[in-house]
């Protein structure tokens, strides 16, 4: 699904944002991506939707080889992929459900077929009543919501989640975590970056750690936690 | 298709200042473009019109027959430049100079006989009205057996053919400086709407969007600021030449081919600037 093989990454003005990273995430699995601000998160979510190319190295996402895709096929892949980030990116002058349907314009969807799709997922995360909200009308954890229901309205493989909870309160963060467990539960694979360890240790799912731009830690690979922890 | 336009008039009701700024920027770089493009038109028409008077005159021997006359018109009126060959007989010369030069009235009435030569007057078609080509006929009626003399004011021809040519230069130079102009401040305008929404282009991409998606509603707004930002111009353009017409010189406004044009020209820059503007967006992101 996700396959990550001796991935460097140079930043443009020197140094490295990634070294020599290797993991491979299966379908319909969950992993957090952990460690500290800068510890290169965002770059491999970056690298699997294609925002960047490796330096050297592999990176597979479903089928297409990042390093090799031609400008034109990036599209492609990202209509197989959801991306949540922290700040929800939404379209400010549109209500909820515009947005969300925005993404299914995108891709060129059958119209008829729009409105109910875009319910769907709504109701799938619990926003159906706010469908002709804006975004300013709506909390955090709401927007974040919407923001996850635009994710997933093209049906993806995997949900790519960098920091989707950074900016939300202890309420909202357990709401929306919680929903992407269940959308996890539904067969979409996950990838949460995150470096909040209080959400990681209450769920049992795989955590890749990375330190520096290095992979340090991969609980699918490495002893359990508790005996070989760094300090 | 649909959902192009929708995008495109949805940004102009989202941003409206900016839109409006845009058409408003638009209509004032080509106003400018108009007025001049004014000024070359009824440049054009003036010296047109001068143009129009040029002719050459074939003065007859005496004693040509008529009918020879009457032939050789035939085949002047063939020549391919030439537009009429009107034969002016010694009667009728002397008729209008009486009518024409009233000071020399007393002088002409006691003439015992007519001293002025019959002539064949030849005109010349629209854009032939130039030495090259007044030389070459004026050299054909030389050839003419009967044709004593041929006249056709050879100073003022050139001085005419040098006033067109530079007017053209001037016309070309200082038209393609103020298009360049005009092209380079649509093209900040539209830059300006492209970063406006630079945002949205990103979440448009993120949620894989291809670039043509992308693109097309900003092609097709920049096409439509460019149309109303050329009628726009079109009106400002008449209301100067209607001031004009009023208080200074009666002149002409374009034909409506003419105004289609820069109607045309505002769009096609606004395509165009948009399609650049957006390309190299895309390209940096």
């Amino acid at each position: 699904m996700i396959k990550f093989t001796n991935v460097f990454k140079a930043f443009p003005k020197g140094g490295l944002a990634l070294k020599d990273v290797s993991f491979h995430i299966a379908k319909g699995e969950f992993a957090f991506l952990t460690g500290h601000s800068g510890a290169g998160k965002s770059t491999v979510l970056k690298l699997v939707y294609a925002e960047e190319r490796p330096t050297s190295g592999a990176v597979r996402v479903s089928g297409f080889t990042v390093a090799e895709m031609r400008r034109k096929d990036i599209p492609m892949l990202r209509r197989r992929l959801g991306i949540v980030f922290q700040d929800f990116r939404l379209l400010e002058d549109r209500t909820a459900e515009e947005n969300v349907a925005f993404a299914l314009e995108v891709t060129g969807a059958r119209r008829s077929t729009t409105p109910a799709r875009v319910m769907r997922v709504l109701t799938q995360v619990g926003l159906a009543a706010k469908a002709k909200a804006y975004p300013r009308e709506l909390s955090g954890g709401e927007q974040q919501r919407v923001a996850i229901a635009r994710a997933l309205v093209n049906e993806p493989t995997v949900l790519l989640a960098d920091e989707p909870t950074g900016d939300l309160d202890e309420r909202a963060t357990r709401g929306v975590f919680q929903l992407l467990r269940d959308i996890n539960a539904s067969g979409t694979a996950v990838v949460m970056a995150t470096h909040d360890l209080d959400l990681v240790r209450q769920a049992p799912y795989r955590v890749i750690e990375l330190q520096e731009g290095a992979l340090v830690y991969d609980s699918a690979v490495d002893e359990p936690r508790g005996r070989a922890v760094t300090p | 298709m649909n959902l192009v336009i929708r995008e495109a008039l949805l940004a102009f009701r989202r941003a409206p200042l900016l839109s409006s700024l845009s058409v408003t920027t638009i209509a004032f770089s080509l106003f400018v473009v108009g007025l001049f493009g004014l000024v070359a038109v009824n440049l054009q028409r003036a010296l047109r019109e001068v143009a129009e008077r040029v002719e050459i005159v074939a003065y007859l021997l005496p004693g040509t027959p008529i009918e020879t006359i009457t032939l050789a018109e035939k085949d002047i009126e063939a020549f391919p430049e030439v537009q009429a060959a009107t034969y002016v007989s010694e009667d009728s010369a002397l008729a209008r100079a009486r009518a024409e030069l009233v000071e020399f009235r007393d002088v002409l009435q006691e003439l015992e006989r007519n001293p002025l030569p019959a002539s064949v007057e030849v005109k010349l078609k629209p854009g032939y009205r130039d030495v090259q080509h007044v030389n070459q006929v004026a050299e054909r009626l030389q050839g003419f057996g009967f044709v004593d003399d041929v006249r056709f004011g050879r100073d003022w021809v050139e001085h005419l053919d040098r006033l067109r040519q530079i007017a053209a230069a001037v016309g070309l130079v200082v038209g393609a400086a103020f298009a360049v102009v005009a092209i380079i401040i649509i093209g900040t305008t539209i830059r300006m709407a492209v970063l406006q929404r630079s945002r949205e282009i990103a979440i448009m991409r993120l949620v894989g969007a291809t670039d043509g998606f992308i693109r097309r509603p900003f092609l097709l707004q920049g096409a439509i600021k460019g149309m109303l930002g050329g009628l726009a111009a079109i009106g400002l353009s008449y209301g100067a030449y209607a001031l004009i017409n009023r208080w200074l010189i009666h002149a002409a406004f374009f034909s409506s081919e003419q105004a289609v044009a820069i109607v045309g020209f505002g769009m096609l820059i606004g395509f165009f600037g948009s399609a650049a503007s957006v390309g190299r967006h895309l390209r940096r992101v």
